[in-house]
């Protein structure tokens, strides 16, 4: 009883604490932004956190190994070890669901993609991520003031508590009216653009992640079964060569869904994995807007686990498929020729 | 009615309309793989790795009409 509530009391002064450090009304935007054009490329944000982390997976990797081995000790300890059971356990859970000779083979993409993912995921949970970054006057988003602070030469631009939030967007003309109060003295007018925003949130990241996906399992497809015998589970004319046209005109419409379902597979990878990570950073922002401290700590703790399981499926169903491209298309027939 | 309206409403149909065939679907789910560990509880850690991998596949039924949803809010 005491225990119930002292945990009561807890969360009651947290929840008084974080509403005197609430965080401001979220401005979502879908597509990622652009903050720089180095050589006239237009650099995204979620492009410089994607290599943030390459940049820490090649550390830990580094220091786990030494990339030619140098650094790796016959008794592991330390990130070496700790390294060693997350690959190991990687293998065991490919070698476990494609058999020993092809999940060797698929191993270091199926392995790549689930590190990436997850390194993706967890990193947009550190603070700074969507919430630091410069700020400009730019076509989308609301303008908002920001409260100017100048640390001798160091300026920046502050949301506190308190301040008057950024009127709710109209879609007529009202908008193309001049901004209408002038800016308070000591403030900037502006919008927030995020230096760093999780790469998993851009569509961009998860649709080069199921290409990728997608022309490895062709690949491994026609390099296990041939070129003819792989285009034959698309273009399925067995049947009507031998003769039975019902059944061939049958066959042709499989044919033609297994193709349709090859592209369904590259929009179903892009939009579960980016609606996911969207989704999960817009419900952060928006649960730590309305309940501040408190209730952020689940979702905290949902993010983790979500960021896991995605990492995990993608990574799972790449496999999965490739398990089935590579399986011979004649154990089908067998199949098949034995329930006539 | 305002454009603007109609995307309101529209976002709350299409996310909601979503999730009932994803909860239905992670329900069933979730009830069969419960009774397959109940019967032979020695294939624990193979089912449920399954029946997470079928959940994921469920529960992006849903997550399309959450992205339909915010793009309809959002922009």
């Amino acid at each position: 009883m005491i225990k119930v509530l002292g945990i009561v009391v807890v969360v009651a002064i947290l929840a008084a604490a974080g509403y005197q450090v609430r965080s401001p009304r979220p401005e979502v935007i879908v597509p990622a932004e652009i903050i720089a054009h180095p050589f006239g490329f237009p650099l995204s944000n979620t492009f410089i956190t994607a290599w943030i982390t390459i940049a820490v997976l090649l550390t830990l990797f580094y220091f786990a190994t030494g990339f030619n081995g140098s650094r790796m000790k016959l008794i592991p300890s330390g990130i070496q070890n700790f390294m060693e059971a997350a690959v190991g356990g990687l293998l065991d859970f490919v070698v476990g669901i494609a058999g020993e000779h092809n999940g060797r083979k698929f191993f270091p993409l199926v392995a790549t993609i689930f590190l990436f993912i997850i390194t993706n995921a967890w990193l947009g949970l550190l603070p700074g991520f969507g919430t630091i970054g410069p700020v400009s006057n730019v076509e989308h988003g609301n303008p908002r003031d920001f409260k100017e602070v100048n640390l001798g030469g160091l300026k920046l631009a502050l949301i506190l508590p308190g301040m008057p939030q950024p009127e709710a967007a109209k879609d007529d003309d009202s908008a193309v009216v001049a901004h209408p109060a002038k800016t308070p003295e000591g403030m900037i007018n502006g919008v927030l653009v995020p230096a760093l925003r999780p790469a998993n949130t851009d569509l961009n990241t998860t649709l080069g992640l199921a290409l990728i996906a997608m022309l490895f399992i062709q690949f491994w497809g026609i390099q296990a079964n041939g070129p003819f015998s792989y285009g034959g589970r698309f273009l399925r004319v067995g049947e009507i060569f031998k003769g039975r046209i019902g059944f061939g005109l049958l066959d042709l419409y499989v044919g033609l869904l297994e193709t349709i379902g090859e592209f369904a597979k590259i929009i179903s990878f892009t939009f579960r994995l980016f609606g996911n990570m969207f989704a999960g950073e817009v419900l952060l922002l928006f649960i730590a807007w309305l309940v501040p401290f408190v209730g952020v700590l689940p979702f905290m703790g949902l993010e983790l686990f979500v960021g896991f399981v995605q990492a995990l499926v993608f990574a799972g169903l790449t496999l999965v498929f490739s398990t089935m491209a590579v399986a011979s298309h004649g154990e089908e027939h067998a199949e098949h020729a034995e329930s006539h | 009615m305002e454009p603007q309206a109609v995307k309101l409403l529209a976002a709350g149909i299409s996310m909601g309309l979503g999730a009932i065939g994803p909860g239905i679907g992670i329900g069933l789910l979730a009830g069969k793989a419960l009774e397959a560990i109940g019967r032979n509880p020695e294939a624990r850690n193979y089912i449920t790795t399954n029946m997470i991998l079928a959940i994921a596949f469920a529960e992006a039924i849903g997550i399309y009409a959450l992205v339909i949803a915010i793009i309809l809010i959002f922009t």
